[in-house]
């Protein structure tokens, strides 16, 4: 028997994603009751906290008044890293030194209670230490969720599930199959903290800007994944993540602490995070699988949002502002839909997958969808590359006595003595077909 | 039956961490508390409702922050909550605390006549115990602290009888009522809350009131300016000398390290041997 | 020997006034002496008490004044008996009074008697122990003085300038340390967990003078009644405060059951058993074996922690042991900044192993004594 409905909605989750959600209907005057497993907003949430700023201003446009921001990035570096050097890329511009910046780095603890503060000034209901067992069902309709609580049940017009990589809600309401492990990655990361100058004068940074690396390589021992480091205020995020069917299969059983442990001796890395000190570490999985692995988003009485939608753009480390975006877009969806009392079957929700298509969100989504499996069949992108790019430097840049076209013919034979010329050509095509 | 419960909210002291460097408390991402010790005493005035009936009110003197750790108490039963916020509260000690929540009491028992304050034991960010007898003493309430177990309560009679905790074992105490009560820790289990009255909480309107509205008649006795202790420093305790000797286990087998660190420890510290060895014979 | 916080010796800066009044009437000026209330109990008094008269006599001397014991109780109670005591830690006079309300501890006749005495003889220090009467004690005395009180100090000082008592106590969890003064107001008051100053040394030659005074009370005046004492069981007692040797037991032992290679150890050294906080809150051992900022703290020669992780509320009950072994098997457990001895391994088998190698060590010596 159907009871009455006690909200408009209920989303399931503060994370960026449910926040998002929840802070635009009630906003829009919707009666929202948001349902939180963790202790607080945020403390399941693990993220290398790095916040863009056009997915928040398009949710809360003056955050930057009260937010709490670490440092706006100024300067992008990508090295590609061998056991013992880098190749890299380094971007910076003054450009991105003016305000208002794009992008951020944030400690995921201190910014989730922030947004939550927001949501619930906005007028919805939170609710914490609660876990969410079932959703509830009327027939084929969502009307509902099912607590861990005494009398825990609660009943909505629609149920917006923003419960992360781990949910397991849809899956069992049959909306979905289970994520296969190929889809999933671990990372891990630590903050080190180290005082506001070193980080200056280390990073060539002022005070309020800031570095952020993004690392590929040997530093993953084979395996499909990258490294990270930002830079906040007064400390450093260090991590490493890699694909978890990866870190089962590897031969050398090395664990992701280990990884991580290595990754911080690598000598172009030690000396960047000499003298941090280790007061925070923690691990969490993120989808992976890309475009082919998002599942079905909406149903009747029901909508998935970021990353239990699979929502995550792992080629840029993009993930939070699509959790973000598609959380605003689910609310926007629940708003016309209440507003033009369409009910809240999939025929009315479908306009959530029309809007997530037409936004950069799938765009995104689908120019990418091969790279995971491209990488994951290749692992040479991990191994050898970094290996002969960082050779071909060091040939080159070497000042030995030998002449420059004799450097050439030597970088070139090593190239295709690894590789070969038909396997430098078809990785050529095969990454630029991942990405196109 | 009108209970007050005074509660605190407080920073996980288990979360907090100190920069390493500057030795500040680093308070960012360390989520407030109610003061555990205040849960016991909650627990009890609920059980208590439970048996007479009745209304229990939550009272705490604090940030405007400090609305959660009232909420909380609302989800586990409470009926009423009010924060008595105001700048001018900003730096009491326990003198000024007790003052003020004293002023608050008196403030709420005009609405309502209350037969027991609760107050937790200490709190696990002043561990000081002192502003619950503070209370009692300026409300003239009778003081009941280290309460093991309440044993009779007599409305009609107004007395209340309770084990006390002291040094070697339990003192049976039996009082008039109004008094205030704090309770030893774990002497009961506080209940779980359900979903209602977790919904129930995050809607609740939480009372505030400034230092007009708790009743507070005397300024120079809140705040900083009521405190007769002052905080002349904050420091971090200085770094040891000397490391420790570590043991390696990775070149010698367990049975041989064990009798190297008895070697090392007895012939550093011969009076230690000593004693031990006496302890044996003895 | 572990490090005591040490604050700078140049003398505390005058805080910001902000308003308040930090300077000491002249009607203040002359409260002088430093006083300790002997708690005592069914003809005992409670160590804590000596080990402040120690520490008074210290400050005493830095003042230049003199150190007095406060002693109350019923009308057949030895309290003479215990002031004589007091003379031999270093007291210089005893106030004792004998009435029958005051046989077996109640707030409100204390609170008269103490406070009376405070304000007739007037004293710029009052110290009373951390326990559970000491604490309802002073809580009420200092509200009734309207004074200020400092409660578990872990060290007490003279600031030179002001000649204030400057009263180190740790803050946030034990992770700092903080001094507080009363400035402003007479008597400075603190209390003083047990086992946190040292028991002094008595001089059975040392006398005082013992002024008896009257409480002024009588028995229909007192709301609460004292109906009866029920003493724990003797056998029961697990006294940690004052063991020389505890070997304590955290999570890093993984289940309860392993708790008993702890017990073994003790057994085998002749000490007691402790634990942290987790181990108490998850039911694995009595709340009385707890070490740490919210259980006991202690000061044996001899502290062995097994699976302990070091966090700062547990360091704070246990870093003045003479000896620290710790056994974890992280290497970067903070206990090991704080040991003098550490094996990095699993105290599941560490512990036996050391059991093992102590009973052998003592099996032969006291072959060799026999």
């Amino acid at each position: 028997m159907k009871k009455p409905s006690q909200f408009d909605a209920i989303v399931v989750g503060a994370g960026p994603a449910g926040n998002a959600c929840a802070y635009t209907m009630a906003k829009a005057g919707l009666k929202v009751l948001q349902i939180e497993r963790g202790e607080y907003p945020g403390s399941k949430n693990v993220q290398g906290a790095i916040l863009y700023s056009k997915a928040l201003e398009e949710i809360i446009p003056d955050f930057r008044d009260d937010a709490p921001l670490e440092r706006h990035i100024i300067e992008q570096r990508m090295w590609l890293l061998d056991d013992n050097s880098f190749v890299g890329t380094h971007v910076r511009s003054e450009d991105y030194n003016k305000p208002p910046y794009n992008r951020y780095t944030i400690i995921r603890a201190q910014f989730d209670k922030w947004f939550s503060s927001k949501v619930r000034e906005a007028g919805a209901l939170l609710i914490c230490e609660t876990t969410v067992n079932h959703l509830i069902m009327d027939g084929d309709q969502v009307v509902g969720v099912q607590c861990d609580r005494e009398n825990g049940d609660v009943y909505a017009d629609v149920v917006v599930l923003a419960d992360g990589v781990n949910s397991t809600l849809a899956r069992k309401a049959g909306f979905h199959p289970e994520i296969p492990a190929g889809n999933v990655a671990l990372a891990v990361k630590e903050i080190l903290f180290m005082p506001e100058e070193t980080i200056r004068q280390r990073f060539n940074v002022g005070e309020e800007s800031g570095v952020v690396m993004e690392l590929v390589g040997r530093i993953t021992d084979g395996m499909v994944g990258t490294g990270f480091l930002y830079t906040n205020k007064e400390s450093l995020t260090i991590g490493v993540g890699c694909m978890l069917s990866d870190f089962t299969k590897n031969p050398n059983r090395t664990s992701p602490y280990t990884l991580l442990e290595q990754m911080k001796r690598h000598p172009s890395i030690a000396p960047l995070i000499e003298g941090g000190e280790m007061k925070e570490y923690c691990a969490h999985l993120i989808p992976e699988g890309g475009f082919h692995s998002i599942p079905k988003v909406y149903g009747n009485g029901w909508m998935i949002v970021g990353d239990s939608g699979g929502f995550v753009n792992s080629a840029h480390r993009e993930g939070s502002n699509l959790a973000m975006t598609t959380g605003r877009l689910a609310a926007e969806t629940v708003i016309k839909a209440k507003a033009a009392d369409r009910g809240y079957r999939a025929d009315s929700l479908f306009a959530y997958k029309n809007a997530l298509d037409a936004s950069f969100v799938m765009k995104d989504m689908h120019k990418y969808r091969d790279l995971p499996s491209v990488l994951h069949k290749n692992p040479q992108f991990f191994t050898s590359y970094p290996d002969m790019v960082a050779k071909a430097a060091r040939t080159m840049i070497t000042v030995d006595g030998v002449d420059k076209k004799t450097k050439e013919r030597e970088i070139f034979a090593n190239l295709r003595q690894t590789r070969t010329l038909t396997g430098l050509v078809g990785d050529a095509y095969k990454l630029w077909k991942a990405i196109r | 039956m009108h209970i007050v419960v005074c509660i605190k909210q407080v920073p996980d002291s288990a979360q907090i961490r100190v920069h390493p460097v500057t030795n500040t408390i680093m308070r960012q991402g360390v989520p407030a508390i109610v003061n555990p010790y205040d849960l016991f005493s909650l627990e009890e005035a609920l059980r208590l409702k439970d048996k007479f009936g009745g209304k229990v009110t939550v009272l705490c003197m604090g940030p405007p922050q400090a609305e959660e750790a009232l909420r909380k108490c609302i989800s586990y039963g409470a009926d009423d909550a009010v924060l008595v916020t105001d700048r001018a509260f900003a730096g009491a000690d326990t003198l000024a605390t007790s003052y003020a929540l004293a002023a608050g009491v008196r403030q709420i028992a005009k609405e309502q006549a209350v037969d027991i304050v609760f107050t937790g034991k200490q709190t696990i960010d002043g561990d000081t115990a002192q502003v619950g007898p503070g209370i009692a003493k300026r409300m003239g309430l009778q003081l009941l602290t280290y309460v093991s177990r309440i044993v009779e309560t007599d409305l009609q009679g107004q007395t209340i009888t309770v084990e006390r905790r002291a040094e070697g074992g339990v003192q049976l105490l039996k009082t008039a009522l109004p008094c205030l009560i704090t309770m030893l820790e774990n002497t009961n289990e506080l209940r779980f809350a359900g979903l209602p009255a977790m919904i129930h909480a995050a809607a609740y309107p939480v009372r505030k009131w400034n230092k007009e509205e708790a009743g507070i008649e005397d300024l120079e006795k809140i705040g900083l300016k009521g405190s007769p202790t002052v905080v002349s420093k904050v420091f971090g305790p200085s770094p040891r000398s000397q490391k420790p000797e570590m043991l390696d286990l990775s070149t010698s087998n367990l049975r041989d390290v064990s009798l190297n660190l008895l070697q090392k420890v007895f012939t550093r510290h011969p009076t230690l041997e000593a004693d031990l060895l006496m302890k044996e014979m003895s | 020997m572990s490090e005591t916080p040490t604050p700078s010796a140049a003398p505390a800066k005058r805080p910001a006034g902000r308003g308040r009044n930090l300077e000491l009437s002249d009607a203040l000026k002359a409260y002088k002496g430093v006083w300790v209330f002997i708690e005592h109990d069914r003809g005992h008094v409670h160590s804590v008490s000596w080990e402040l008269v120690g520490e008074a006599r210290k400050l005493a001397d830095k003042l230049g004044c003199a150190v007095a014991v406060v002693v109350l109780g019923g009308p057949d109670e030895a309290l003479e008996k215990f002031a004589n005591e007091a003379f031999t830690y270093g007291a210089d006079k005893a106030y004792i009074v004998h009435d029958p309300v005051l046989k077996g501890y109640r707030n409100e006749p204390f609170t008269k008697g103490l406070t009376d005495l405070v304000n007739k003889y007037q004293p710029e220090i009052l110290l009373l122990g951390a326990t559970s009467m000491g604490r309802d004690l002073a809580g009420s005395v200092a509200t009734t003085l309207l004074t200020g009180l400092t409660a578990d100090c872990t060290e007490l000082n003279i600031d030179p300038a002001t000649r204030a008592l400057a009263a180190t106590r740790p803050t946030f969890g034990g992770s700092l340390y903080c001094t507080i003064m009363t400035l402003a107001y007479r008597p400075q008051m603190a209390t003083v967990r047990p086992r946190v100053m040292l028991m002094p040394k008595a001089d059975a030659s040392r006398t005082g003078e013992i002024v008896h005074d009257t409480l002024g009370m009588v028995e229909t005046q007192i709301v609460t009644k004292l109906l009866d004492f029920i003493a724990d069981a003797q056998s029961n007692k697990i006294n940690l405060p004052y063991a020389d040797v505890i070997v304590s037991g955290g999570k890093g032992l993984k289940t309860p059951e392993n708790f008993k290679l702890v017990f073994e150890l003790a057994r085998v050294l002749g000490g007691e058993v402790g634990a942290t906080r987790p181990c108490v809150q998850a039911g694995w051992v009595e709340a009385d074996r707890q070490v740490g900022q919210t259980g006991k703290t202690v000061r044996p020669k001899l502290y062995i922690a097994a699976g302990i992780s070091g966090a700062v509320q547990h360091r704070v009950g246990m870093e003045a042991s003479d000896v620290i072994i710790a056994i974890n098997t992280d290497a970067n457990a903070p206990i090991f900044d704080i040991a003098h001895y550490g094996i990095v391994g699993n105290a599941m088998q560490v512990l036996p192993a050391l059991t093992q190698a102590f009973a052998a060590h003592f099996a032969q010596r006291s072959r060799k004594v026999a």
